[in-house]
């Protein structure tokens, strides 16, 4: 080995590729756009505030767009993967946790102290970082920035840039260019423009992503947000119920024929964002069969907490008397509680073999939650709801889950727990989702006989942390609920196992013992039980 | 309790001691001297490559093995005592077993060149491989050239590694046209202008003639054989082959020839002794298979097949239709059935190939009945159950070229080209 000084700065290991001076100059662009909004974070009163946003922006954008042509654009089409376990930042290294910690300084500040970012409280002028933001506002509805206009903007940058960036990545993937185009329409139509858009139109609207669904967006049915539907007449009325719809009737249908990646992959912004600026990190996420255990106590702990908190939510603004409003109480619950026995009961009678020791936990969840209703039905009063008070249940639910969870965590913990923490992890929606298909969808991802290598780069590239090697190896199809079907595995396999399908349901689970290629005789013998 | 003794942790002893512990409770021992643990050898390039850290090439868990009382025994074999039933390492250490199961795979073919074991010359096959790489060639300063000796899959693979790393690479071939010996012109010449336009340095037709050695004792440069030309390196790559890894069995009284000769129910000329995997050698290839086979599946085949047989189910090894797959820098090959580089005796050859010369497919059929034999297709995935069950029915050529849609195994979305692929077979006919 040589003895001499490594004067690099590279703090990868080895040395990752020297970036050309091109993506030098771009990396440089990007970071100036950075340093504008630093400089505002820290108070620097722009004079031309409208002008400096757009070129803050702008630099970011423009950076990330000279940087993927050059990386991208000058080889041939293919796996671009070269040295993503030696850069620093993509292998949880020193810059890796830096960027872990900044992100996440940055998502506790935007949840819990907004004023820090400039955020004028009770009617005050906004000041630093949110002010620059101000004229952006005032184009689209007419009104200042918030912290959450700040970040939905960036948000919002961040997908449509590093989108950009992927497309060119898998230019020789269709699947992937036309999914990443759709979640750039998504965020910047649904979640960023139309809900603006909304304002100017009728500016007591709640503001509503219809794209959306709950349990995600678990405020949808809190009583202000109810109270703000109900009070905009049929407009206000169409919204509650497409959400309704949505959740009961839209989302089914869509998953039973194309599986949650129509959902998590081709629609949802927190997956958008995952699969544009957080696909450096999806190696990142744990395959091991211990985290695959954690992920499902914790999602579906999540799940029932959201169930119950929402119905709790519902029930305390509900009240006693039919006369007042034909939902009362006593029947909100009982509808509840028919359902999810209409729902469990169906899953144990037309599922409960492909289930197997599933079945147990299945039942202990639906047992916890119809308890948990029933005695909330005879000690709650209107206001308390398990002797606590409904709303600091409600409140509760938003810090850890749809703060700490999904934002600090989810995101700002990207470079060192993988890009979908939080949709593995925590995301109840896409618990409904991956337990319907699981057990209703035609989704599959199919395995190609007796092909597989057992090399590792589906394992690795997958951001849900499921181990598709495991059942690639053996001829296996995968069928697991937290797949979100981003199809990375397929594209990275160097011998053309995985493809990702809608067939019919028979056969789509298959666990087999001897692959694809053998005596045919023995692979009967080995596949009897 | 019956003591299985299995040495070598690759893909057949592996399939070997997870189908035998399945199927009984016997006492199973694995020895390797490479590693610990189990790992894909296919995909070391990917740790070079950076996609991936070693422990991912890991398919299992480390828990795994206790899990399964898998005993995982590090040492070197240095004699088989086949009378004694003993097992004696290099350390000086025995073991003793009931049954033995060799599995000890392949190492790379060295023929002779001077220089050969010169320092910064390897094959790329072993893990110390790799480690070996990671010395001589970490990155283009270290390593200004590298130089790879034979062109086959190996070969292809590690100039795609080297190039990574943005190290120049000259390949040497000693084919007029890539894997010719296996892939018909069409396709060989497609491959060509891939590897050029990596700006590989692909030189067919070059044998390499010595390797120079610097006054360190390692290699500096190679000199071409037909050209006597002297090209300065810092690597020098062997990858002209593999053959079964038994030196160590050669003093034995198991049977070898090129690998351990085992029958059809894959046992040597010792009772108790098995061999699998890339250092089995059949007595005769089963159904135009070579008698040494060094491919992943095969060595997984054998090992379900011998587990069979160890616990009591005696059963042939009884490989279906051939099929293989590689993957060409970015281009990805699979085969089904047989596709000789060049027709044999009544066969025909049907090639397409897209303009944008990163796609093709080759069908091989009988001309006296039309019968389907095999198909070659680059940069367009197909479905391996439809073809193995299309030659199992020994379908016309014609049915396949008409349905090969439904073979069709591309990510959604893909730009199909059956149609294309239909019509030039229509016109090829009509012009014959």
């Amino acid at each position: 080995m040589s003895n001499k000084l490594n004067h690099s700065m590279s703090l990868a290991k080895p040395d990752a590729v020297d970036i050309s001076n091109k993506q030098k100059v771009a990396l440089a662009i990007g970071i100036l756009g950075l340093f504008i909004l630093a400089l505002a974070l820290f108070n620097t009163n722009f004079p031309n505030k409208g002008l400096f946003l757009t070129l803050s922006l702008g630099f970011i954008v423009i950076g990330t767009i000279i940087y993927s042509r050059d990386a991208y654009l000058t080889k041939l089409e293919g796996i671009k993967n070269d040295g993503v376990w030696f850069k620093s930042i993509s292998s949880r290294g020193i810059w890796g946790w830096i960027l872990g910690v900044i992100l996440t300084a940055f998502y506790i500040v935007l949840y819990f102290y907004p004023q820090y970012l400039g955020l004028g409280k009770d009617g005050a002028e906004n000041t630093g970082l949110i002010s620059l933001f101000d004229p952006l506002s005032n184009l689209l509805s007419g009104r200042n920035a918030s912290q959450w206009f700040v970040y939905g903007t960036l948000y919002t940058v961040a997908i449509l840039a590093f989108g950009y960036k992927f497309i060119l990545k898998y230019r020789h993937n269709r699947y992937q260019q036309l999914r990443t185009v759709s979640v750039m329409f998504f965020q910047l139509g649904f979640a960023f423009l139309i809900p603006e858009f909304m304002y100017v139109m009728n500016s007591d609207l709640p503001y509503y992503d219809l794209k959306s669904v709950w349990p995600l967006n678990y405020y949808i049915f809190d009583e202000w947000s109810v109270k703000a539907f109900l009070s905009n007449g049929n407009i206000g009325l169409g919204f509650l119920l497409f959400g309704i719809i949505s959740i009961f009737v839209i989302t089914p249908i869509l998953t039973y024929k194309y599986g949650k990646r129509w959902y998590c992959s081709w629609v949802c912004g927190c997956g958008g964002l995952a699969e544009t600026a957080g696909d450096s990190f999806r190696q990142l996420s744990s395959k091991k069969m211990s985290a695959w255990k954690l992920e499902r106590w914790l999602i579906h702990t999540v799940l029932v907490f959201s169930v119950v908190m929402t119905v709790a939510m519902i029930y305390t603004y509900l009240g006693y008397d039919h006369n007042n409003f034909w939902l009362t109480k006593g029947l909100f619950i009982s509808l509840v509680v028919g359902f999810l026995t209409l729902i469990f009961v169906g899953v144990m009678y037309f599922k409960r073999r492909e289930l197997g020791k599933d079945a147990k936990y299945g039942a202990i969840g639906y047992f916890v939650v119809i308890a948990l209703l029933v005695i909330m039905h005879f000690t709650g009063t209107s206001e308390n709801v398990f002797f606590i008070k409904g709303s600091d249940l409600r409140s509760a639910y938003g810090i850890y889950i749809g703060s700490i969870f999904s934002g600090v965590i989810g995101t700002g913990f990207y470079p060192i727990l993988g890009s979908r923490a939080w949709c593995r992890f925590g995301c109840p929606m896409a618990a409904i989702l991956g337990f319907q298909q699981r057990l209703f969808s035609k989704f599959r991802i199919t395995t190609n006989g007796g092909q597989c290598i057992s090399c590792g780069n589906c394992s690795n590239s997958c951001e849900m942390g499921i181990d598709v090697r495991a059942y690639a190896q053996k001829g296996e199809n995968i069928v697991r609920s937290s797949c979100v079907g981003c199809g990375i595995c397929s594209a990275v396999c160097p011998r053309g196992v995985l493809k990702l399908e809608n067939d019919t349901m028979e056969g789509r689970i298959n666990p087999t013992e001897i692959l694809l290629g053998n005596d045919v005789d023995l692979m009967d013998l080995v596949n009897k039980k | 309790m019956e003591h299985i003794v299995i040495i070598g942790n690759g893909i057949s002893g592996v399939t070997a001691a997870r189908h035998i512990r399945k199927l009984s409770d016997k006492q199973i021992t694995i020895v390797s001297a490479e590693t610990d643990y189990f790992f894909s050898r296919t995909a070391l390039m990917y740790v070079y490559m950076g996609h991936m850290k070693f422990e991912h090439t890991q398919p299992y868990e480390n828990w795994f093995w206790e899990k399964n009382r898998i005993n995982l025994k590090k040492g070197y074999v240095k004699h088989i005592e086949t009378k004694g039933k003993m097992l004696h390492f290099s350390d000086g250490g025995t073991l003793q077993y009931d049954k033995l199961i060799i599995a000890t795979g392949s190492k790379p073919n060295k023929f002779g060149w001077p220089g050969q074991d010169l320092d910064g010359v390897m094959g790329m096959y072993h893990k110390q491989d790799l480690e070996n790489l990671e010395i001589y060639a970490p990155n283009n300063k270290v390593c200004k050239r590298a130089v790879i000796v034979g062109g086959g899959l190996i070969g292809i693979e590690l100039a795609e590694m080297l190039n990574s790393r943005n190290i120049p690479v000259t390949f040497l071939v000693r084919e007029d046209s890539f894997w010719n010996g296996v892939l018909p012109e069409g396709e060989s010449a497609m491959i060509n202008r891939h590897i050029k336009n990596h700006h590989i340095d692909l030189r067919l037709g070059s044998n390499l003639k010595e390797i120079i050695s610097d006054e360190n004792g390692k290699a500096k440069s190679v000199i071409i054989q037909e050209t006597g030309e002297e090209i300065a390196c810092g690597v020098v790559g062997l990858t002209a082959g593999v053959s079964p890894n038994i030196d160590f069995i050669k003093n034995s009284d198991i049977e070898t020839g090129r690998g351990v000769k085992v029958n059809r129910f894959l046992e040597t000329n010792v009772q108790d002794i098995y061999a699998i995997g890339d250092c089995a050698e059949q007595h005769e290839g089963i159904n135009g298979r070579r008698p040494v086979e060094a491919v992943w599946y095969t060595g997984r085949m054998m090992g379900e097949t011998v587990a069979q047989t160890i616990c009591g189910n005696r059963i042939q090894y009884n490989p279906g239709h051939w099929f293989n797959s590689a993957k060409f820098l970015d281009i990805e090959y699979q085969t089904y059935g047989w596709v000789f580089a060049n027709p044999r005796e009544n066969e025909a050859h049907f090639h397409w190939k897209h303009t944008d010369d990163t796609k093709c497919i080759t069908v091989c059929y009988d001309t006296s009945t039309n019968t389907f034999l095999g198909i070659n297709t680059f940069g367009i995935r197909m479905r391996h159950d439809i073809f193995d069950k299309w030659l199992t029915e020994g379908r016309d050529v014609n049915y396949v070229i008409e349905h090969l849609a439904e073979a069709n195994f591309d990510p959604e979305f893909y730009k199909a080209y059956e149609a294309d692929i239909y019509s030039a077979f229509k016109n090829e006919l009509q012009t014959v």
